[in-house]
C-alpha cells in the first residue's frame, strides 16, 4: 500500500507491472504462434489477454482507491497531467507513421509507378495509369470500389464532433458539481462514441461484402483499413474509458477541482476526435 | 512548488530477496536493474561480435553458416542498441536525475518499474528466435523489406519484441520528462540543471517522438506479411523504399538518443577533473537542442543510394553537414573547459578524454559519409561500420563506462580500484582502435559489410581487426570484475568523492539514502 510522505508521494512496491509484463508477453507470444500457424496460439492469446485485463482492473483500481482516499496532492496531479500529455503525443506520432505512409504513397510511390519521374513504367507496367484510389499496377486484391466521404463517414464526423461538445458540457457540470447533468452528458458522449463504432462496423461489413474493398486491396485498402482501423480501436478504448468515468461519476467520485481522471479521458477523447478529422479529410474526402 | 519531505522509516517494510527487485518502485533499485541488465546484454551482444570477428579472421567460410553470420550481425545490433546502450542510459537517468535535481524519486514510480520489467521479457522473446525454425532474424537490424519478410518463424517474434522495447522506452521517457519538469527542487531553474539532465530531457523527447513511428513501421511489416497489405509492395502501389523512409525517420533521431546522454555525461566529468566550471553552459544546451531538431530532417542520408530525387539528395546532404556545427560547439566547449584547468587523470576523466578524441574521429568520418556523391562509394562498406562503431563504442559505450567509474563510488559507497580502472581504460582504448581503425581502410578499399566472406586482398586488415576485437572483448571481462569488486567492497568513498565535483548528488552521503532527498534542498 502507499502513503504520502509530507509533500511528496512515494508508492511502495507494486506487483502489477510484473503481472502486466507476463500478460503482455503471453498475449504477444500467443499471437506470434497463432500467426505461425501453431495450435497453442489462440489459447495463449486468450490467457494473456485475461492477465492483461486482470492487471488493468487491479492497477487502475488501486490508483482509483488511492485517489479517492486523498493520497494524491497537487504535485502528483501535475505529474499525471504531464504524463498523459506526453502519452497522447506518442499516440499522435504512431498515427503519423500511417499518415506518412498514405502521403508517401499518394505523392511519391503511386505517381512514380505511373512514370512520373523516370519512365520505367513503360517496361514494367505498360499502359497502367497512376490514379488515386488504386490497388497498384498489379491490381492486387481485384477491382474494388473506394469509400465515399459523404455517407456514413460524414455522419460519423458529426457523431464524434458532437461527442466532443457533450463531454465538454459534462466537464462544465462537474465543475459546478451538478451530478445529474454530469452523468447525463457523459452518457450522451458514450452513446455517441458507441454509435460511431456501430456505424464503422456497418461500413466495414459493407466494404468487405459489397465493394470488394479489403485490407488486401493494394495500397488504398492498406492505408484505408489500417488508419481507420487503428482509429476505431482508439475510439473503442476511449469509449470504454468514458464508460468507466461515467460509472465513477455516478458513484460520486471526483470533486469540482480535483478530477484528473475525468480530464485525462476527455483529452484522450479530443485527441481521437482530431485524428478522425485528419482521416475524414485525407482518407475520405481527398 | 511545495517543499518536499519524505520519511525513510518504512524502509524495513520492503520485501526482501527477489521480490524486492521485482516489485520495487525506487529509482535507485530500478536504476541498478537497468544497469545490470545492460551489462548482461553487453556481454551477450559482445559474444555475438566475437563470432562475427572470428568468422572474418580469414577469408573463406570457417566457423558458421552465412545465414547464421547474418543473424549474428542483426542480433548484435539489436541487442547492443536496444538492450545495452539504451537501458544503460535509462539506468543512469534513474539513478542520477532525482539526485541531480533534488527530488526524492522519479515522478511516476510504478510506471518506472514497468518500463524496466518489460525489457527482460522483450529480450527473452528476441533471443529465443535463435532457436527457432528458420533461424533468428538475419535481414539486418534495419529490417528492410522485402528481405526481412523472408524471415522464418522468428518474424512475428522479432516484430513483437520491438513493440515491447518501444513501450518500455516510451514509458521510461515520459517518466524522465515528467520528473524533470515537475520534481525539481525549489530554485533549480531549467538553466541551472546539470547538463546530464538537460541532455536526457531532450533525449526523452526524441524517444517519445520516434519510438511510436518505429512501432508503426514494424506493424506495417507485420500486416504486409500476414494480413495482405501492400505498404511495401510495388505491385499493390506501395514501395519498399517507403519503409526505409519511415524507419529512418525513427532511426536517425535514434542515433542521437544513443549519443546525447553521452554528451551529458562527458559534460559532467570534464569540469570535475579540470576543476573548472563547464565552458559555455548555455551554448551546450542550445547545441543539444539544435542537434535534436536537426536529427528530424536528415534521415534520408542513410538512403543516398536507394534512389531519390536530386533535390532530396542535396537537401539531406546539406542538412546533415549542418549537424557538424552544434557538435563542433560541444567539442570546442569541452576542450575550452580543460584549457588552463588543474587537470588530473582518474579513470572517469580518461574515458571522457577518450570520448572527446575518438567520438570526434567518428564525427569526421560521419561528415565524409554525409556527402552524397562520396557516400555512393562508401555506402554499405566497412567504412560505415567503422564510423558508427567509433561513435557508438568509443562514443556512447566509453561515456557509459566513464559514468560508471565516476558515479560508482557514490552509488556503492566504495572506491573502485584505480589501478585496474586505468588498466581497463588503456587496454580498451588500444584494442578498440586496433579493432575499428583498419575497418576504415577496408571500407575505402571496397569491402562490403554484412558478408561472411571476402576477397583475399582484405585479409591483412581483417586479421588485425579481429585481433583487436578479441582483445577488446577480453578486456571487458576485466570491467565486469572491477564493477563487482567495487559493489562488494573497497576503500570508503567520501560524500563529495571527487575534489572538483559539484552538484546536488555530491551533497548526499555515499551511498545515498533510499529516497534521495527527504527534504528538498534549496538551490541558490
Amino acid at each position: 500500500m502507499s502513503e504520502a510522505h509530507g509533500g511528496y508521494y512515494v508508492p511502495h512496491g507494486t506487483h502489477w507491472p510484473i503481472v502486466g509484463s507476463i500478460g503482455l508477453t503471453t498475449l504477444l507470444v500467443g499471437l506470434a504462434n497463432f500467426l505461425n500457424g501453431s495450435s497453442v496460439g489462440t489459447t495463449m492469446m486468450v490467457v494473456g489477454l485475461g492477465i492483461v485485463f486482470f492487471m488493468m482492473f487491479g492497477w487502475f483500481g488501486q490508483v482509483i482507491r488511492e485517489s479517492e482516499s486523498g493520497t494524491y496532492n497537487d504535485q502528483v496531479d501535475k505529474s499525471f497531467r504531464w504524463g498523459m500529455g506526453w502519452f497522447i503525443f506518442s499516440e499522435v506520432m504512431f498515427f503519423a507513421a500511417f499518415f506518412g505512409a498514405l502521403f508517401y504513397a499518394r505523392i511519391f510511390s503511386v505517381p512514380w509507378l505511373g512514370g512520373a519521374d523516370v519512365e520505367t513504367n513503360e517496361l514494367l507496367w505498360n499502359g497502367w495509369e497512376a490514379m488515386w484510389p488504386t490497388n497498384g499496377p498489379g491490381d492486387v486484391g481485384g477491382e474494388f470500389e473506394s469509400m465515399a466521404a459523404w455517407g456514413i463517414p460524414a455522419i460519423n464526423t458529426l457523431l464524434l464532433l458532437s461527442s466532443g461538445v457533450t463531454v465538454t458540457f459534462a466537464h462544465w457540470a462537474l465543475k459546478k458539481n451538478s451530478r445529474g447533468p454530469l452523468v447525463m452528458w457523459l452518457l450522451a458522449t458514450v452513446v455517441l462514441g458507441f454509435s460511431f463504432l456501430a456505424l464503422q462496423i456497418f461500413e466495414y461489413t459493407h466494404a468487405y461484402h459489397e465493394m470488394n474493398l479489403t485490407l488486401g486491396s493494394g495500397i488504398y485498402g492498406s492505408t484505408f483499413f489500417m488508419l481507420t482501423g487503428f482509429h476505431g480501436f482508439h475510439v473503442t478504448i476511449g469509449a470504454i474509458m468514458l464508460t468507466v468515468i461515467m460509472l465513477r461519476c455516478a458513484k460520486g467520485h471526483f470533486t469540482p477541482d480535483h478530477h484528473f481522471g475525468f480530464e485525462g479521458v476527455a483529452w484522450y477523447w479530443h485527441f481521437v476526435d482530431v485524428v478522425w478529422l485528419g482521416l475524414f479529410i485525407f482518407v475520405y474526402i481527398l | 512548488m511545495s517543499t518536499a519531505t519524505t520519511h525513510d522509516a518504512h524502509n524495513e517494510e520492503h520485501p526482501s530477496g527477489l521480490m524486492r527487485w521485482v516489485t520495487t518502485t525506487n529509482h535507485k533499485d530500478i536504476g541498478t536493474l537497468y544497469l545490470l541488465f545492460a551489462l548482461m546484454m553487453f556481454i551477450v551482444g559482445g559474444a555475438m561480435a566475437m563470432i562475427i570477428r572470428a568468422e572474418l579472421f580469414e577469408p573463406g567460410l570457417q566457423f558458421v553458416e552465412p545465414q547464421f553470420f547474418n543473424s549474428m550481425t542483426t542480433m548484435h545490433a539489436l541487442v547492443m542498441i536496444f538492450g545495452a546502450v539504451m537501458p544503460a542510459f535509462v539506468g543512469l537517468a534513474n539513478w542520477l536525475i532525482p539526485m541531480m535535481i533534488g527530488a526524492p524519486d522519479m515522478a511516476l514510480p510504478r510506471m518506472n518499474n514497468w518500463s524496466f520489467w518489460i525489457l527482460p521479457f522483450a529480450f527473452a522473446i528476441l533471443l529465443s528466435t535463435l532457436f527457432m525454425e528458420g533461424g533468428a532474424p538475419a535481414g539486418g537490424w534495419t529490417m528492410y523489406p522485402p528481405l526481412v519478410l523472408q524471415t522464418g518463424n522468428a518474424f512475428p517474434f522479432l516484430i513483437f519484441s520491438v513493440h515491447l522495447m518501444g513501450i518500455s522506452s516510451i514509458m521510461g521517457a515520459i517518466n524522465v520528462i515528467v520528473t524533470i519538469v515537475n520534481m525539481r527542487a525549489p530554485g533549480m531553474t531549467m538553466m541551472k540543471m546539470p547538463l546530464f539532465v538537460w541532455t536526457w530531457l531532450i533525449t526523452a523527447y526524441l524517444l517519445i517522438a520516434t519510438m511510436p513511428v518505429l512501432a508503426g513501421a514494424v506493424t506495417m511489416l507485420l500486416t504486409d506479411r500476414f494480413f495482405d497489405t501492400s505498404f511495401f509492395n510495388a505491385a499493390g502501389g506501395g514501395d519498399p523504399v517507403m519503409f526505409q523512409h519511415i524507419f529512418w525517420f525513427f532511426g536517425h533521431p535514434e542515433v542521437y538518443i544513443l549519443i546525447l546522454p553521452a554528451f551529458g555525461i562527458v559534460s559532467q566529468i570534464v569540469p570535475t577533473f579540470a576543476r573548472k566550471p563547464l565552458f559555455g553552459y548555455s551554448s551546450m544546451v542550445y547545441a543539444t537542442a539544435s542537434i535534436a531538431f536537426l536529427s528530424f530532417i536528415v534521415w534520408a542520408h542513410h538512403m543516398f543510394t536507394v534512389g531519390m530525387p536530386l533535390t532530396g539528395e542535396l537537401f539531406f546532404m546539406y542538412a546533415t553537414m549542418l549537424i557538424a556545427v552544434p557538435t563542433g560547439v560541444k567539442v570546442f566547449n569541452w576542450v575550452s573547459t580543460m584549457w588552463r584547468g588543474a587537470m588530473t587523470f582518474e579513470t572517469p576523466m580518461l574515458f571522457a578524454l577518450g570520448f572527446v578524441v575518438m567520438f570526434t574521429i567518428g564525427g569526421f568520418s560521419g561528415l565524409m559519409l554525409a556527402m552524397a556523391p562520396v557516400d555512393f562509394q562508401y555506402h554499405d562498406t566497412y567504412f560505415v561500420v567503422a564510423h558508427f562503431h567509433y561513435v557508438l563504442v568509443t562514443g556512447a559505450v566509453f561515456a557509459i563506462m566513464g559514468a560508471s567509474y565516476y558515479w560508482m563510488p557514490k552509488w556503492t559507497g566504495h572506491m573502485y580500484d584505480e589501478r585496474l580502472g586505468k588498466l581497463h581504460f588503456w587496454l580498451s582504448t588500444i584494442s578498440v582502435n586496433v579493432l575499428f581503425f583498419p575497418q576504415h581502410f577496408l571500407g575505402l578499399a571496397g569491402m562490403p559489410r554484412r558478408i561472411p566472406d571476402y576477397s583475399v586482398q582484405f585479409a591483412g586488415f581483417n586479421e588485425i581487426s579481429s585481433i583487436g576485437g578479441f582483445a577488446f572483448g577480453l578486456t571487458q571481462l576485466l570491467y565486469v570484475y572491477i564493477v563487482f569488486k567495487t559493489i562488494k567492497g573497497g576503500a570508503k568513498a567520501t560524500d563529495q568523492v571527487w575534489e572538483g565535483a559539484h552538484g546536488l548528488e555530491w551533497t548526499l552521503p555515499s551511498p545515498p539514502p533510499y529516497h534521495s532527498f527527504s527534504t528538498a534542498p534549496e538551490v541558490k
